[in-house]
């Protein structure tokens, strides 16, 4: 059975980080960014409201402030700065084309959950989008250029698979 | 502060038993709590990771009995979808009210019956669908009634360590539905729910409410009355027993005011949800 005391290992967008000295309970999010140097997931509620903490775990979605690091050692994680090596830079560029990001608070966590939402749904309709990225809190956009930066992106992947 | 990370049932049996752990399924209430230092883990306590555990990832069903048995480390991402859109549309139609996706990628189910707050979603349908929950502890396996699990608030008869393995009930030849209330449509914890059963073999009716009271309840005279006043035959109700089961419901109900909502709205809530449940059931089958 595998025991993790204060020191594991965690991969990281393809590459092995060796952390150690890891509080009881310590969350992804503190290790990503205060053990691997990996500052682009933010953190703000710290209770699963604001998704700005959202990276992608064996491929799905999930915060990372709500999710213990030494239980994940071993498994496939994906942050943003990995994100568009992982096939989603047409995501990130239209997120700038469509002006969808302003302070960019907000913009870590949903380029990773917008990616995931296109994973699972290819040709997603409005509210789907709207559905899928309820868990991010935007502050500053209104939403209206981060929806439609998702929709464009959606339907250039359709043309140019 | 050991994290242990069983990879199957027999391991996680050992770590459970021995070590008096802290059990972390998908940590979004356990996570928020220690975020938050609501709940703190002392250096020398054990925490027992139960996402590794494929026993408690699996699923069956038996198409002679009808028995439905879902493993506790369930997702809700995975409810929502198929075959437990088909085969528990009620507890599908709760699991896609949950939280947000990330919320739902996480969630489990054995995380929601173990937290046993009176506004989890699952434990309305699962109290309505009459389930028992399989657990192994210290003293061996149980199957306990989940409405006897459920014994307060935040309470359940679940001993230090004990693990939910999985939540099983019948899915009949009938309808179930649930419906909830809440200040928006998406991430939002509920003002008031309602779960409804039509078993069509048993010929029961089962109505349980969340967000109503101390823990979720069985609508106990709601659902014996729309039993017996249910025409099990041609399937269909009159609006007179839809509008008198609506208000027995909403009066068995103990909604109290709190930041979320007023008692009177609560209620309410629970009269029309009741209603509007048992007018799609009684047109579908
Ligand atoms: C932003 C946000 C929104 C939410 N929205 C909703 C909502 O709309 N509806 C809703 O119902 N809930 C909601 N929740 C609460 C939570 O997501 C659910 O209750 C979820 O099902 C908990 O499951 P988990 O696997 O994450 O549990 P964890 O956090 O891992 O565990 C919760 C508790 O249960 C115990 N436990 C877990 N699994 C087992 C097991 N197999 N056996 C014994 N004990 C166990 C743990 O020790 C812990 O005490 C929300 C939470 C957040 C953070
Ligand atoms: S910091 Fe994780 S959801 Fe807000
Ligand atoms: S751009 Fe500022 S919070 Fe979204």
């Amino acid at each position: 059975m595998k025991r993790v005391e204060t020191e594991c290992t965690l991969t990281v967008n393809g590459v092995d980080h060796a952390v150690s000295g890891l509080h009881p309970g310590e969350s992804l999010l503190d290790t990503l960014r205060e053990r691997c140097g990996l500052r682009g997931s933010k953190g703000a509620c710290e209770e699963g409201e604001c998704g700005s903490c959202t990276v992608l775990v064996d491929g799905e979605a999930v915060c990372s402030c709500l999710t213990m690091a030494a239980a994940v050692s071993g498994r496939s994680i994906v942050t943003v700065e990995g994100i568009g090596e992982a096939g989603a830079a047409d995501l990130q560029d239209a997120f700038l084309r469509a002006g969808a990001v302003q302070c960019g608070f907000c913009t870590p966590g949903l380029i990773v959950a917008a990616d995931a939402l296109l994973t699972r749904n290819s040709s997603p309709s409005v509210d789907e989008v709207r559905e899928g990225l309820a868990g991010n809190l935007c502050r500053c956009t209104g939403y209206g250029r981060i929806v439609e930066a998702v929709l464009d992106t959606a339907s250039q992947r359709r043309e140019q698979p | 502060m050991p994290v242990l990370i069983p990879e199957n049932l027999a391991e996680l049996r050992e770590a459970a038993c021995s070590h008096d752990p802290v059990l972390l399924a998908g940590g979004t209430d356990l996570m928020v709590a220690l975020n938050h230092r609501s709940q703190r883990i002392e250096s020398d306590l054990t925490v027992v990771s139960l996402a590794q555990v494929p026993e408690l990832r699996s699923w069956s069903h038996d198409p002679t009995s009808g028995e439905l048995t879902i493993g506790s480390g369930i997702t809700w991402s995975q409810l929502e979808r198929a075959p437990f859109d088909a085969l528990a549309p009620a507890l599908a139609q709760a699991a896609r009210t949950v939280g947000s996706p990330q919320i739902r990628n996480a969630g489990t189910i054995g995380g929601n019956i173990a937290t046993a707050s009176p506004a989890g979603d699952g434990l309305p349908v699962l109290l309505a669908l009459d389930a028992t929950v399989d657990s192994v502890g210290s003293d061996g396996e149980r199957s306990t009634p989940l409405s006897e699990l459920l014994t307060g608030t935040k309470r359940t008869s679940l001993a230090p360590g004990e693990v939910i393995v999985a939540v099983r009930f019948k899915v009949d030849d009938g309808w179930q539905g649930y419906a909830k209330i809440g200040v928006r449509n998406a991430m939002v914890i509920s003002v008031a729910g309602v779960a409804l059963v039509l078993d069509g073999t048993a010929r029961r009716a089962r109505i349980a409410l969340g967000s109503v009271g101390p823990t979720v309840l069985l609508a106990g005279e709601a659902s014996a009355f729309l039993t017996s006043e249910f025409d099990w035959d041609a399937w269909t109700c009159s609006e007179a027993t839809i509008a008198t089961v609506a208000e027995m419901a909403a009066e068995e109900s103990r909604p109290i005011d709190d930041h979320r909502s007023t008692a009177e709205y609560r209620r309410h809530g629970v009269r029309v949800l009741t209603s509007r449940l048992l007018k799609r059931g009684r047109e579908r089958r």
